[in-house]
């Protein structure tokens, strides 16, 4: 009886989207370090798409502009506190 | 007819006219070889995420063109490693969705001053 779960609101959960479908971004900039940001963790590694939401067709295209651009050193390898 | 894009990163012990004598010698190794050259920037002095052969800063430039010939990426790569004030390189294919990208860059839609505040630049762009 004590073991119960709680209900889960489904109503509360807001479905995922890939924000590059519904703004219609078709490419994304490597030169660009701040909106970058958006998909790597305070250590500056990638977020996995459960979490961004991001279509396959995309996660692959930014997954290229992150690593360009941490060639190009305009985002760390490897960091400490990036955000 | 491809488009490509290059970016290097100049030694900051340069002086601002040596860096710009440089750019000037990539620049000429790619109209040598007819490519036309679309776009040259020099994003000036810039701090890097990590430090490349000790140093925090580098002269930062991209340059844009296009050429039939795929050797000439060879040239101007080679070109890039005989240089020691080169420190890093990079050279991309660009796809027909960065080109159109590229071409409203170019004309300031993005605006770059807003960049340093880091407002969400693309997201101004959609509307």
């Amino acid at each position: 009886m004590t073991l119960m779960n709680e209900p889960i609101k489904r109503a509360e959960i807001k479905p995922k989207y890939c924000r590059f479908k519904k703004n219609g971004i078709k490419y994304i900039d490597y030169k660009d370090p701040d909106f970058l940001l958006k998909f790597i963790n305070e250590q500056g590694k990638l977020l996995p798409r459960r979490l961004t939401g991001t279509s396959w067709k995309f996660q692959k295209k930014v997954s290229q502009a992150v690593k360009r651009a941490r060639h190009i050193a305009i985002l760390p390898y490897v960091a400490d506190s990036l955000k | 007819m491809k488009n490509y894009e290059t970016v290097f990163i100049l030694n900051p012990v340069l002086s601002e006219d040596q860096a710009k004598d440089t750019v000037e010698k990539f620049v000429k190794v790619l109209t040598k070889a007819k490519a036309d050259v679309i776009n040259v920037e020099k994003w000036g002095l810039k701090k890097m995420a990590y430090p490349i052969q000790n140093k925090s800063t580098g002269f930062y430039n991209l340059v844009e063109f296009t050429t039939t010939s795929s050797d000439l990426i060879n040239q101007l790569e080679t070109e890039y490693r005989r240089d020691e004030s080169v420190m890093r390189f990079m050279t991309t294919v660009l796809d027909k969705h960065a080109v159109i990208y590229n071409e409203r860059r170019r004309k300031g839609e993005f605006n770059r001053t807003k960049k340093s505040t880091g407002s969400p630049r693309k997201e101004d762009a959609k509307s």
